[in-house]
Formats: structure tokens, C-alpha cells, sequence
């Protein structure tokens, strides 16, 4: 899936989530720019995947190992807690069935790192507010009708379908571009959302890779 | 225009087939394009498919009037690039385009192999190939690349040779045939066999089955096209005459165009050798040889690039995608792209940009790599 212009996650703060020397699955990787720089910088085991091919071209390119393929089939053929971490970056709003990946994430990767632009961020409530139209803006670029986007949520509704799914949140950053905000106010003013969950098969006592915010 | 001359090479004391017996002598038909480094750790293996052979790019005189099979591919500047690898492509055991295949004339009785000519294996084949390269010099392969049988004997080299080579190129291929790739290799077969002039094989002295073996092309070829492909290059068109004649003179298009790939197919082709080569496709099957896949590849060689072609339904993609997770699951490194083309399984041969780049990149990490 692409990654879009007006839609990238500060890489650094997925980099310093992740361990030295573990294993990394990057769903929906696009060119492969994080994973990149996690095997030169975390050294570790990596591979993407991608539905797109000219992404599948500059993975190859960089010496990523790289798997065409669609996330909405779902991770079957990946074995149970293969992955140290399955990191899916900006690409939870676009996929046909959010709740299913995400099952599948929790049971491939022990931990899980998911980040998402958030449909709560005060601008997106103003337009809408102000001015009855969908938010259309620097973080969300795309008219409705034609956007990848076809799955925004809120930092809050995030919060409560792991809540609902069973899915142990160990770790929240919020983000207003590359500034944190304070958890009090990231619902309102965080543009984007990363938060780690904890896998089915989390190494037991669970660890957290960093202290919370 | 790149000219090139064939060479062939004898090897007296032949191999051990996997049926356990050893096969002396094999002559060997190969090409090479481009110099093989002061190292010679710039040497990539192309393999062939099953009507293939040794001519895989460049010319042999100025007045031929096509090149090599993958000439798009082969060259200067191109995805094989000449001016930094050394390419190797030879014909392979069982074929009838210079090396010893049942068309071959046996030594002890000076006589055409024939049905005497032991059945061989895509191994087989591979070890042959093995010779071949120790025998130019080169340690470790820095690739071995190949389509459809081609993929086969690369796979093959991977979980046979893994110390011999830095990766492996894998398109439009299968660890092991579908019953329905088996079907139609047996309708082939039997095609060429119930033809009165194949004669049990022993036709060398006479005329060869022709129409048996222009039989087995014309399926072979519908296997290779796709509904997409056919429909957009066919249609329903007539060859010659623009209304029904209610005569069985008339003929479609796709008629005339598979009539006129088996008759060009005789010429250049040995029945037997399509027997043969069939029945080695028919035969592979890397898991069984190693209890799973995933055995397979445990200890097959660490780099591999998978590519499969959408329309493709005789290797359909499914089949790859299962070798890819195989290989996943053994923790090699693999790339895998599922390309969109409308030409079925020969895509491989015609889609060659976008394989092409692919190939040239994973050429070129391998390479940094090694």
C-alpha cells in the first residue's frame, strides 16, 4: 500500500521502539525506507510487504526482503509468533477488514506497532463542524470520494475496539506532526497515533520497550 | 549486435542419474556472454525452458534474423548485465539442441539413443550443469536464473548445490508440478506416441512424427496463452475468409496461428526429447525429496527472488506464493512479486520490464552482497 506525502509517521520514533537484533514483519512497507533503516540501524531481520509493485522494485533495490500481496488476505501463512514485531504504519485506515488484521497481527508479531493519522484532531472536528464538509487538509489530503482512506478512526475509538478485542495497549505516543502531545489532550491534538499492543505470544513477563509518555 | 559462438564440451566420465546409474559421455551445448572476473564471482547461470536452449542472447551471424530467447534480457546495459557478469546458458540433458539428449547417437552402438536414452530428472539435469560450471572454473554462481523449467533447475540448484550459489532467480515456476500440468504433458505424450512414425522412438533413420509431435505444441501453446491473451490477439476472426463457409475449410485465427506453431516446432524439435523433458517436469517435486518444502529450503541456498505472472494458470501464482512462505518459514531471504500480465505463462518471456527491473536490483544487492 502506498505511504503517502502529508501522511509519514516520524520514523524515529518507530526506530527507537524497536529492539536491537529482533525480527520485524513491516506491513504495507511501501519503499521500504523504515525498514531500511531499522536492519542498518537495529540491525534487524527484516521483510516487508507490499501491494504495489513499483514498491516492490525499490525494496528489491535497497536488498529488502519483500513480498507482494494484499493485507485484506490476511496473514495466514505467517506462523504464530514468528515476528518480534509486526509494525503496521499508516496503513490500519485503508485496509477492507481493520478488526481481522489486527487478530492477525496480535497472533504473528509478539509485539504489534500500529500508527494512524487521527480523525479526532481539532482541525478535522472544525471542518467538520464549521463547516459541514468532510476534513480535507495537510494531514488528510484526500476528498472522500477519492482517498485510500476508507477506515479513519479517532485515538479514542482505537482505544476502546482494543479494549473490546482484549488487545493489552503497553505503549502510546501522540504526536502533533513531530511534536509529542500530552496524554491528556492527544484525543484532541495529536494528529498522528502510535501505539504498541501486546501479541498473543508476548515473551512473557511482557516487555516494554520504553517508558511511557 | 552482440555475436556469439556456441561451444560444446565433452564430459567422458558423464554423471550418476538420480535412477543410480551412471550416464557417459554427455556433450555439452553452451554460450557465455560477457568476461568472468579475476575472482569469478561474477558468473550467473540462465537456464532454460523446456523448448529452449543454449542460444539465450545475441547473434550468431549477422544475417540471423532473430536473436537469443531472452535477448531483452541479456546484453549490455540490460537487467543481465554483460558489461559486469559473465552469462552462462547451456541446453540441457535430454534436449536435442547439442547436448546428449535420445536424439543423440550412443556410442556403443553407434546408433540414436532413442528409447534407450534413460529417463532423466530436472537433477539430472542440474548435475550435468554443475559439471559444466566446475569444469569453467567457477566455485560459487553469483545466480542461477530461469522460467517455468528453467525455475525448476534453479530451485533444484538452490536445495542440491546451496554452497555453489549466492541466490536463485525463480519465475513462472513450481516446486512441483499440477495434476493439471501433468495432464497436459501426458495428452503431449501421448499425442507423439500414437503417432504410426514414432515407430517406439527408432524413427531417426526415417521420417520423424511429425504430426504427433505439431499436436503436442498446439497444446503445449494454449497452455502458455491465456483467455485474455488469445481473445485480444484472436478473437473470432477467421484466418482467410470474412463469413462462415459451412465447410470444415474454414478456419479461426487461433487455428492457423497453432498449426503454424507446431509445424515451425517440428523443425527445430525431437519428438523423443519432448517425451523425455516432460516426463522430468512431471517427476519434480523438491518436497517429496526432502519431506516438506520447508526442509527443502532449511538448508537450500540464502537468497532467492520469486516472481509470478497473474494470468498465468499452468504455474499459477498460487504455487509460488507456497514456495515463497516455504522459504520464508526456513528463514531465507526472498522476494516475492506477483506481476499483472495478460500473456499467461509466457510472461516470463514477454513481460520484461518490470521483471527486468526487479532482476537487475536483486542482481545488483546480491552482488554488494557476496
Amino acid at each position: 500500500m502506498p505511504r503517502h506525502e502529508g501522511m509519514h509517521f516520524n520514523y524515529d520514533e518507530i526506530v527507537r521502539l524497536v529492539r536491537q537484533g529482533s525480527s520485524v514483519l513491516d506491513l504495507g512497507c511501501g519503499n521500504g525506507e523504515l525498514l531500511h533503516r531499522l536492519i542498518n540501524q537495529n540491525k534487524v531481520r527484516g521483510r516487508g510487504v507490499d501491494r504495489e509493485e513499483a514498491m516492490i522494485v525499490q525494496c528489491i533495490a535497497r536488498g529488502i526482503s519483500v513480498y507482494q500481496g494484499d493485507l485484506d488476505e490476511g496473514l495466514k501463512d505467517y506462523g504464530s509468533g514468528s515476528y518480534d514485531y509486526v509494525i503496521l504504519n499508516q496503513t490500519l485506515q485503508m485496509v477492507h477488514r481493520p478488526v481481522m488484521l489486527l487478530q492477525e497481527m496480535v497472533r504473528v508479531g509478539r509485539e504489534v506497532i500500529v500508527n494512524f493519522p487521527n480523525f479526532g484532531y481539532v482541525v478535522n472536528r472544525m471542518q467538520l463542524m464549521f463547516f459541514g464538509r468532510m476534513p480535507v487538509n495537510r494531514d488528510i489530503p484526500y476528498q472522500w470520494y477519492d482517498t485510500p482512506n476508507i477506515h479513519f478512526c479517532t485515538r479514542n475509538d482505537f482505544v476502546a475496539l482494543c479494549a473490546e478485542m482484549g488487545i493489552p495497549i503497553l505503549h502510546e505516543i501522540a504526536l502533533r506532526r513531530t511534536h509529542r502531545v500530552p496524554p491528556v489532550l492527544r484525543n484532541l491534538f495529536a494528529t498522528e497515533i502510535c501505539f504498541v499492543l501486546r501479541g498473543n505470544h508476548a515473551p512473557e513477563p511482557a516487555q516494554t520497550s520504553v517508558s511511557s509518555s | 549486435m552482440m555475436l556469439v559462438t556456441p561451444t560444446e564440451v565433452v564430459f567422458d566420465d558423464g554423471v550418476e542419474l538420480d535412477n543410480g546409474k551412471r550416464f557417459a559421455p554427455i556433450t555439452v551445448r553452451y554460450e557465455t556472454y560477457g568476461t568472468l572476473d579475476w575472482s569469478g564471482s561474477n558468473a550467473v547461470l540462465v537456464v532454460h525452458a523446456f523448448s529452449g536452449d543454449a542460444h539465450a542472447a545475441g547473434y550468431h551471424t549477422v544475417e540471423d534474423r532473430y536473436p537469443g530467447w531472452w535477448n531483452e534480457m541479456i546484453g549490455p546495459g540490460k537487467p543481465f548485465d554483460t558489461n559486469r557478469y559473465f552469462v552462462i546458458c547451456s541446453n540441457v540433458l535430454g534436449g536435442c539442441q547439442g547436448t546428449t539428449g535420445p536424439g543423440s547417437i550412443d556410442p556403443a552402438t553407434g546408433a540414436p539413443y532413442a528409447l534407450s536414452f534413460p529417463v532423466i530428472t530436472i537433477n539430472d539435469m542440474v548435475k550435468v550443469q554443475k559439471r559444466l560450471i566446475d569444469s569453467l572454473g567457477i566455485n560459487r554462481l553469483l545466480a542461477v536464473a530461469g522460467g517455468s523449467m528453467g525455475g525448476m533447475q534453479a530451485l533444484e540448484w538452490a536445495v542440491s548445490y546451496p554452497e555453489s550459489i549466492a541466490s536463485a532467480i525463480i519465475l513462472a515456476s513450481t516446486s512441483r508440478l499440477t495434476a493439471q500440468g501433468i495432464a497436459f504433458d501426458a495428452v503431449g505424450r501421448n499425442a507423439i506416441t500414437s503417432d504410426p512414425r514414432w515407430n517406439n522412438g527408432n524413427y531417426y533413420d526415417g521420417e520423424a512424427p511429425a504430426r504427433g509431435l505439431s499436436i503436442a505444441r498446439m497444446l503445449g501453446h494454449i497452455t502458455y496463452l491465456s483467455d485474455e491473451s488469445m481473445g485480444e490477439k484472436f478473437g473470432r476472426k477467421l484466418q482467410e475468409r470474412a463469413a462462415y463457409g459451412f465447410d470444415f475449410a474454414d478456419q479461426f485465427a487461433v487455428e492457423s496461428y497453432l498449426e503454424y506453431q507446431g509445424g515451425k516446432f517440428v523443425d527445430r524439435f525431437d519428438a523423443n526429447s519432448y517425451i523425455y523433458l516432460t516426463k522430468a517436469m512431471d517427476y519434480f517435486d523438491i518436497s517429496e525429496r526432502f519431506g516438506t518444502l520447508e526442509a527443502a529450503f532449511a538448508h537450500g541456498a540464502d537468497r532467492y527472488l520469486v516472481i509470478s505472472f497473474s494470468s498465468d494458470w499452468l504455474y499459477p501464482p498460487y504455487q509460488s506464493k507456497e514456495m515463497v512462505f516455504a522459504m520464508m518459514k526456513a528463514g531465507k531471504d526472498v522476494s516475492y512479486a506477483e506481476l499483472t500480465s495478460p500473456f499467461g505463462h509466457d510472461s516470463f518471456l514477454l513481460e520484461t520490464e518490470q521483471q527486468g527491473k526487479m532482476i537487475e536490483s536483486f542482481l545488483e544487492t546480491t552482488y554488494a552482497k557476496a
